[in-house]
């Protein structure tokens, strides 16, 4: 009922507003308006002109107040060294753009209703001005350049090579989480191989590989200690995806079969953060984005930021893989010990 | 010019022959459907286009709805989408599903064949002053193998599995392989065979409009002498070819390793419980062979819109363009800088910082070449006498928003901030306003300037203005926002976000996106009404509706095939001879010689009489 109530309704409307639009035709057939050139039609230019400067006035309007009203929601709290001098960067370059947005739509609205038609008048014959030109040309390249520089320059420094003592954290993208392992107390990532990957050793660890032994695997949070530089090497085992670490400004894809990296200080702790926001819930949060299926979405993965003390304590308490997943590593002493034995019964049979 | 003459000579006895007995030639078949006159066809596009261009409003909708109100059910949508809804939910992978063929069609479908397809067709011969394109066939060719890829990608709409779903950039490993999304079975196959025919459909149209241009201008007509139209059209067709090539590649050797096992773009892989065999693919390869379409991509796009705007700003302002000579020199900048681009797309995929650098210094430069358009848009409205027709009233909303999105890609262009702003809501909003919206109010500028030579009879003005200011009020209140939500970092393609703090502030801020968004998409019928029913019933429009200069209007209302009766006019001018002083009218069309107007020319101009 209701819908036939509806649907009754919009046919109705439409009715209505057909039959409004061909009363507009007949009128404006009557006032003798469709005998003039298209365009010069004196109401409907002084409507379009007024509405195009109300559109410019109004919407200036509405637009800076919308952008300040968003203004503490779009600027989230940055919490890396490098995060601020792209921040500052980006606010520089909107600063600029900015003010170029301002002068040329203003100009565009503003000639708009000025110029409108008038039957005494006649447009200015001004075909081109080379001085003016050349003037116009040089401006926003001179600005390119300072820009360009300036990027340039951030982008230099954000993305050269890891001090050596970085803390390194590895990041592995499927679908759908993220699986995360530290290199344990030798500093080094054991080898991974894809073949070797099942349901229990899901970054497919090389146990016969001696790094691997202490690797920590699949934390339920990632750790990182404030105040120093931190690695993520990143990759994906599947499909691509994308590591996003919205307040530390990071970004950067995992792709099967080559191995990326971004490095990054950071400057808050969670504990910080949550003062600073006033939200005790408050947690750094990783996302994917790089379309990669289904579960796009879904890839959150938390980031806990530590004094470096907490840090190193929390470290310490983590558990080798190797020595929660006995089982595993066997399989590999095993192998391992299969092949030597079979090498030497192939070289005694040589000798 | 020798060649052009004969060609002149040629068409015009085949036209005596025409007239003679049109009607018992031609069947409806040969005259509406296979038919080789470039008007006909143009049609065909223009029909075929907006179509499509309903179609992906349609799907946007669609995902609208789900962003807007991410927990509400939608149970009403069952009828439409039957098992892709379960329970009053959106299947997340459809989801996916919905944003890739939405940006599919809209980006190749509707933007790529509809504009350059309908304007470049339409066009080109009635403004160069020629009988048809240089050949007739392959460019009935042109339109029916694009047919058969939209029947190709329609259909995918409707298969079990789903059409493709893995972005519309399509990237490898996820488009490759079936195990990742359901997409990716026979969605993608499809998709990636529908492309391949639109590329094929794309150069046949590109080899067309160069040779036409370059070949068969009327006497008089030189390269100096065309409106921007044209030379947009003409660098937008040598872009095309240029690059669509590279997406043929692209697209066969993923084909190849979906279908064949090799290992272009595959290695390393665990996906669904067992270890691929593929080893030595880039999927960083694919990235770099699609973008070197897909960069130019959006200027094939944009190129055509900027010929329009221009043609319908000096039209209306009644003045000449300013800066003729600048605006097809930044034309040539932005089709070279277009092509050496594409890697800015990449930034943040692990390709070498040092390109990145390189990428970034190249980008930045296109802002010289759009702001020297911009400029002399400007320069051209200052002290004109503006008749706001409703293409006027597009061309302007259409700088609008090109300088709107073509600002923030001085930003996103630059390396270091789009580490933040990747794959966002900010490049969302960029995008859509630059060469979506823009391109979009490019094409309005277009069917409503062109109707009266493709129909004969005028679209409703009052009509067109509801329709330009809903439209335009929807823009700015669909993508303003987006900015907003993008600067913080919230990333595109997500089904829900509400699992994330730091993006579950945006709630009220996307519900008014999607009630923006979907006004918008109804504003669009008001065009469709006023499309159809002024083919049938709008005012006759007399031989010159607009008081324009450009060739066309020269022609007979209801041109035939081979669009004059008579000899092709000579031109003698440039198009832009607006409110010249001293002259009587405030136009002098290009086929007036210089002997007619000895009261308005300019003193260089004597010798010429």
């Amino acid at each position: 009922m209701i819908t036939i109530a509806i649907g009754l309704s919009i046919i109705l409307l439409l009715v209505v507003l057909f039959l409004l639009f061909r009363i507009g035709t007949l009128a404006s057939i009557f006032r003798g308006s469709s005998q003039r050139a298209a365009g010069t039609t004196k109401t409907s230019n002084k409507v379009n002109s007024i509405l195009l400067l109300l559109f410019l006035i109004i919407g200036g309007i509405a637009f800076a107040w919308s952008f300040s009203a968003s203004w503490d929601e779009m600027n989230q709290p940055v919490a890396s060294v490098h995060g601020v001098w792209t921040d500052d960067l980006f606010w520089t370059t909107m600063v600029i753009i900015g003010i170029v947005f301002v002068i040329t739509q203003v100009l565009l609205f503003w000639y708009s209703y000025k110029y409108q038609h008038k039957d005494d008048k006649r447009a200015y014959y001004y075909p081109h001005n080379n001085k003016v030109e050349v003037i116009w040309t040089m401006i926003p390249a001179i600005v390119m350049a300072i820009l360009v520089f300036a990027g340039w320059k951030t982008w230099t420094n954000i993305t050269s090579a890891a001090p050596a003592d970085a803390v390194v954290v590895e990041v592995m993208g499927k679908q759908f989480n993220w699986m995360v392992r530290y290199p344990g107390p030798d500093g080094k990532l054991g080898v991974t191989k894809t073949t070797l990957i099942d349901a229990t050793n899901e970054f497919g660890i090389d146990f016969s590989d001696p790094n691997a032994q202490d690797d920590i695997v699949n934390p339920l949070e990632i750790h990182i200690p404030k105040g120093k530089p931190v690695l993520f090497k990143i990759r994906s085992r599947d499909v691509i995806h994308s590591v996003f670490l919205p307040h530390f400004r990071q970004k950067m894809d995992a792709v099967p079969g080559m191995p990326t990296k971004f490095w990054f200080v950071p400057t808050k702790t969670t504990a910080d953060m949550q003062s600073e926001t006033g939200n005790a819930e408050f947690k750094y949060e990783m996302a994917c984005t790089e379309i990669c299926g289904r579960g796009h979405f879904a890839m959150r993965y938390v980031v806990v930021v530590d004094e470096p003390e907490d840090f190193e304590a929390w470290l310490g308490e983590q558990k080798a893989f190797a020595s929660q997943n006995p089982d595993v590593v066997a399989k590999f002493q095993k192998t391992a010990e299969e092949k030597t034995a079979a090498k030497m019964e192939a070289s005694a049979k040589v000798q | 010019m020798s060649s052009t003459d004969i060609a002149i000579h040629q068409t015009d006895m085949h036209h005596g022959h025409d007239e003679h007995d049109h009607d018992h030639d031609q069947n409806f078949i040969e005259k509406y459907i296979f038919s080789q006159d470039h008007k006909v066809i143009a049609k065909q596009y223009l029909f075929t286009g907006i179509a499509w261009a309903f179609i992906g409003g349609f799907l946007s909708v669609l995902f609208r709805l789900q962003l807007g109100w991410p927990e509400a059910t939608f149970s009403f949508l069952e009828p439409i989408l039957g098992g892709w809804v379960q329970n009053g939910k959106l299947d997340p992978e459809f989801y996916l599903a919905l944003v890739t063929m939405h940006g599919t069609i809209m980006v190749f479908f509707v933007l790529t064949a509809g504009l350059s397809g309908t304007f470049s067709n339409f066009l080109i011969p009635l403004q160069i002053g020629a009988r048809d394109m240089a050949s007739g066939f392959m460019n009935m060719l042109s339109y029916w193998i694009f047919f058969l890829s939209s029947v190709i990608m329609f259909a995918s709409l409707f298969i079990e599995t789903g059409p493709a779903g893995g972005g519309w950039t399509v990237y490898p490993p996820l488009s490759a392989l079936p195990q990742a999304i359901s997409g990716s079975a026979l969605g993608m196959t499809l998709w990636l065979i529908s492309m391949a025919l639109f590329v094929v459909s794309t150069l046949l149209g590109g080899i067309n409009y160069i040779t036409t241009i370059i070949n068969l201008r009327t006497k008089g007509m030189s390269m100096t002498k065309l409106p921007l139209t044209i030379w947009a059209f003409f660098l937008t067709a040598i872009v095309g070819l240029l690059s669509f090539p590279v997406l043929l590649s692209a697209a066969l050797l993923l084909i190849f390793d979906r279908s064949f096992g090799t290992s272009f773009y595959l290695s390393d892989i665990y996906i669904a419980g067992e270890a691929l065999s593929n080893t030595g693919g880039s999927p960083i390869l694919f990235q770099h062979l699609f973008w070197f379409l897909g960069h130019p991509e959006v200027y094939i796009v944009i190129m055509p819109a900027f010929g329009i705007a221009s043609e319908v700003i000096a039209t209306n302002a009644r003045k000449p363009i300013f800066g003729y000579r600048a605006m097809i020199g930044s034309l040539m900048g932005i089709s070279v800088l277009s092509i050496i681009v594409w890697a800015h797309h990449m930034f943040v995929t692990g390709m070498n910082p040092f390109l990145g650098s390189v990428f970034m210094f190249l980008t930045l430069i296109i802002a010289v070449p759009s702001a020297v358009k911009v400029f002399n848009w400007l320069a051209t409205l200052w002290r004109g006498n503006i008749r706001f027709t409703t293409p006027m009233l597009f061309a302007i909303g259409f700088v609008s928003i090109f300088i709107s999105g073509g600002l923030t890609g001085i930003i996103l262009g630059n390396s270091a901030l789009d580490i933040q702003l990747h794959d966002t809501y900010f490049v969302v909003a960029h995008f859509h306003l630059v060469m979506g919206a823009a391109a979009f109010f490019g094409m309005f500028c277009g069917v409503y300037h062109w109707y009266p030579k493709m129909f004969g009879r005028m679209m409703d003005e009052k009509l067109g203005y509801v329709h330009f200011w809903l439209t335009f009020l929807a823009v700015y209140l669909v993508f303003l926002p987006m900015h907003y939500v993008g600067i913080a970092g919230f990333p595109r393609r997500y089904y829900n976000w509400t699992g994330f703090e730091t993006f579950n502030i945006f709630t009220d801020l996307n519900t008014f996106i999607s009630i923006a968004a979907i006004l918008g998409f109804f504003a669009q019928f008001v065009f469709l009404f006023n499309f159809i029913y002024s083919m049938f019933k709008g005012r006759r429009s007399p031989l010159n509706p607009w008081h324009s200069n450009t060739l066309e209007w020269t022609t007979p209302i209801n041109p035939g095939h081979g669009n004059w009766p008579g000899e092709i006019p000579t031109v003698y001018r440039w198009p832009y001879d607006y409110s010249k002083p001293g002259a009587a009218e405030d136009y002098i069309p290009q086929h007036i010689p210089f002997s007619e107007t000895q009261s308005s020319n300019l003193p260089q101009e004597r010798v010429l009489e």
